[in-house]
């Protein structure tokens, strides 16, 4: 026992910091914090007389200079005259973009190729298997620039696109991206806009009360058709009576590149393509995971209730697994994120482009372009931790 | 011996923290560690490339090899770093190489906001424009609306958004980072221009497949001085870096080459040519070098005139005219300070 090493007199050594069971992980921790502390100060110190050293100082104020440069897409209104911020402020929305539509379709792809790799159709699931294993083994990078390679060099120049139309006048598919018509927005669409917006509220509403009808009548309305009215009838009303505020702006061919119209440009699609396929390997994996640890009784259960292969998925199986896969996908969604700083190798200009690439060259502020880069990206990926979280407490167990 | 582990852990804790970047100076680094490293492209005809035997070559190369036959009587102690346009300046500000040798245009802020002190033009560009002849485009005013490839964290990138504004058009940017990218991107027709310095489209040029299918616009939007560049606080190391380049360019007006320096130095009557090479005076000392620093490196690479010729002459590939880099006493800019 170890009692019995401690002094009859309880008189206190200081040996017994190391020696005495009662006091050594005290000593440790203190020791452990000590450690990390100065290597931490270290690192600081050595930053800060460095950079004295090199005679640079340290503020933020050149974010507010002209950028001076130009962005390909972007989602706000920036030319080069705007500040620093303005283009680091493009950069984190082209970031948020992408990382949305990556995180979208991943697990869109993703939940169908993890389920069918469980298919008992021997072709479908070993195709699914050499997918997930070809994609999660390769490295981003290089997915993302052979994407890139394949988009430039397939698709035809937007002289031979105006030529070869997907659809006439409205969709042209170059090699420098996609162009399809953009809206434009007259005085009073906010109408039209306040109207929809009421309208899918409503639908939630509606939803709501006819399931509440059906559990206490046994009732069922076409709940499907009354939602598609909903969503349609009140705001198509809305248009014409607020006079069509609403328009569609098509491209047209110029004489470089399309004109007018919504581009969606090659980088953008490249990377998402890219983000997408790769990232949905991991998510199938997730999928298969959270299915296979559900027990096989569960569906044999449903399989003698009489439900069918499709509704026992979709009813009995995955809303139990998604108590498994929410947890790994919240590090999957943040891997998106952190991954699409990958934007530089192929021209899409993320916040790793402008804030740390191209607003960091030319002002060579590299500290304080990377401080704020890497509290970003800190911020981002907390945010979505946070929302994913509270997603995980409403799907996960209630302990009663 | 298990007693000994705290005490250690603690000692390596703190013998951590009293490191610094202890900066001596460049010279005596550079001499004690035997090697100049030096930051170069990653890759542009004429300028600095590798060759089929993977040995570096070209124009800003030469400048390297030198500097460090002067400093180390070597030619070929030079340890190349390959930078991109992006991470040249951290490479040379954090001490990762002594010099940046990398087609890097000499700016205001460059000079007094990053903290370098460039050492001298080594050749006088602009920014140009490169298009495919079957465009039909003459001039860069017609260029409006057209995608443009760019390079990123290079002067051209503003100078690009300047143009386009003063003139009134529009453009849209496909921003590449290595001048190899820029030239994938433009043969596959993912923009209408390249733009870069007008040397540097010269040199991608020369290793199109078709050189005669693309055309370099007459317009030249800016002015380029080309040069390398060291870190401020080291004035010795900068005079060496920048009478080396000096030397180049007095040797190529006294008529000193590469074959004649031993006999200019033995017989020339030209009391600078003696001093220069090292026969008479004690130049070489004032900047901690021996005194036949400049013979050295002149015996290497050749003068100015011998360098730009093996590297961008008209009889290489790149096919650049002398033009505004001719010395200034046949009609260019090349003037370089006398040597007394």
């Amino acid at each position: 026992m170890s009692t019995s090493t401690v002094p009859a007199d309880n008189s206190f050594q200081l040996s017994q910091l190391w020696r005495d069971a009662r006091y050594r992980s005290y000593t440790i921790q203190i020791i452990a914090l000590v450690v990390a502390l100065s290597v931490v100060m270290m690192l600081i110190s050595n930053a800060v007389e460095n950079l004295e050293a090199l005679g640079k100082d340290f503020n933020f104020g050149f974010l507010y200079e002209p950028a001076g440069y130009d962005i390909g897409q972007v989602l706000v209104n920036y030319t080069s005259a705007s500040g620093h911020w303005k283009a680091a402020l493009v950069g984190l929305l082209n970031t948020l973009l992408v990382a949305f539509l990556a995180c979208v379709t991943a697990t869109i792809i993703g939940v169908f190729v993890g389920v069918l790799r469980l298919s008992n159709n021997w072709v479908v699931s070993r195709l699914m298997a050499v997918y997930i294993e070809g994609v999660r083994n390769v490295p981003l990078l290089l997915q993302i620039l052979a994407w890139y390679a394949v988009f430039i060099h397939v698709f035809p120049t937007p002289k031979q696109a105006v030529k070869a139309p997907v659809i006439e006048g409205a969709v042209y598919a170059t090699n420098r991206g996609f162009y399809i018509p953009g809206l434009t927005f007259d005085g009073g669409y906010q109408i039209v806009v306040a109207v929809l917006l009421a309208s899918i509220a409503g639908i939630f509403v509606f939803r709501r009360w006819a399931r509440q009808r059906q559990e206490a009548t046994g009732q069922i309305l076409p709940v499907g058709y009354i939602t598609l009215g909903i969503l349609i009838v009140p705001s198509v009303l809305a248009y014409f009576a607020a006079g069509m505020p609403i328009g569609l702006d098509y491209p047209v061919a110029g004489r470089f590149n399309l004109k007018g119209g919504l581009k969606v440009g090659t980088p953008l699609i490249a990377l998402w393509f890219a983000l997408s396929i790769y990232s949905a390997a991991f998510v199938a994996e997730i999928v298969r995971a959270g299915i296979m640890a559900i027990s096989k009784g569960q569906t044999e259960a449903a399989y003698a209730l009489g439900l069918r292969p499709r509704r026992t998925m979709s009813l009995v199986v995955l809303p139990q697994s998604l108590r498994i896969i929410i947890p790994p996908m919240i590090s999957n969604y943040l891997n998106i994120t952190k991954n699409s700083s990958l934007a530089i190798a192929v021209g899409y200009m993320d916040l790793t482009g402008t804030l740390g690439g191209i607003t960091l060259n030319q002002t060579g502020r590299e500290m304080e372009c990377m401080l704020l880069l890497m509290a970003t990206y800190l911020l981002i990926s907390l945010s979505i931790s946070a929302v994913m979280n509270v997603y995980n407490e409403s799907v996960k167990l209630k302990g009663r | 011996m298990k007693k000994m582990i705290l005490p250690v852990a603690l000692g390596a804790a703190f013998a951590a923290t009293s490191l610094s970047a202890a900066s001596a100076g460049t010279l005596e680094d550079v001499q004690e560690r035997g090697k100049l490293r030096c930051a170069v492209s990653t890759g542009l005809a004429g300028f600095s490339y590798t060759d089929e035997n993977g040995k570096w070559q070209g124009f800003d190369v030469d400048y390297c090899r030198a500097v460090a036959a002067a400093v180390l009587g070597d030619a070929d102690a030079v340890e190349f770093s390959p930078t991109t346009g992006k991470t040249r300046f951290t490479a040379l500000a954090s001490g990762e190489v002594d010099i940046l040798s990398r087609n890097t245009t000499w700016t205001f802020s460059r000079d007094a906001d990053l903290k370098f002190t460039f050492l001298g033009v080594s050749y006088y560009d602009g920014q140009g424009f490169m298009v495919k002849k079957s465009l039909g485009v003459a001039s860069a005013k017609e260029l409006d609306g057209a995608t443009v490839c760019i390079q990123t964290g290079t002067t051209t990138e503003l100078n690009l958004s300047d143009y386009f504004t003063a003139e009134g058009m529009s453009y849209e940017p496909l921003s590449i980072e290595t001048n190899t990218e820029g030239r994938a991107n433009y043969l596959a027709d993912a923009c209408d221009v390249y733009t870069t310095d007008a040397s540097g489209l010269a040199a991608s040029r020369a290793t199109f497949e078709n050189a005669d299918d693309h055309i370099v616009l007459p317009e030249i939007i800016s002015k380029e001085p080309l040069g390398p560049l060291v870190r401020h606080g080291d004035d010795q190391w900068a005079d060496i870096g920048r009478w080396v380049l000096n030397a180049l360019k007095i040797a190529e007006e006294k008529g000193i080459t590469a074959a004649n320096a031993d006999e200019m130095a033995a017989n020339s009557k030209d009391p600078e040519v003696l001093r220069l090479l090292g026969a008479s005076g004690e130049m070489g000392a004032s900047v901690g070098l021996g005194n036949d620093f400049a013979l050295v490196a002149i015996k290497a690479v050749g003068n100015y005139g011998e360098v730009f010729e093996r590297h961008l002459g008209t009889q290489t590939k790149v096919n650049l005219a002398r033009g505004l880099n001719a010395m200034w006493t046949e009609g260019g800019l090349q003037y370089a300070p006398p040597f007394r």
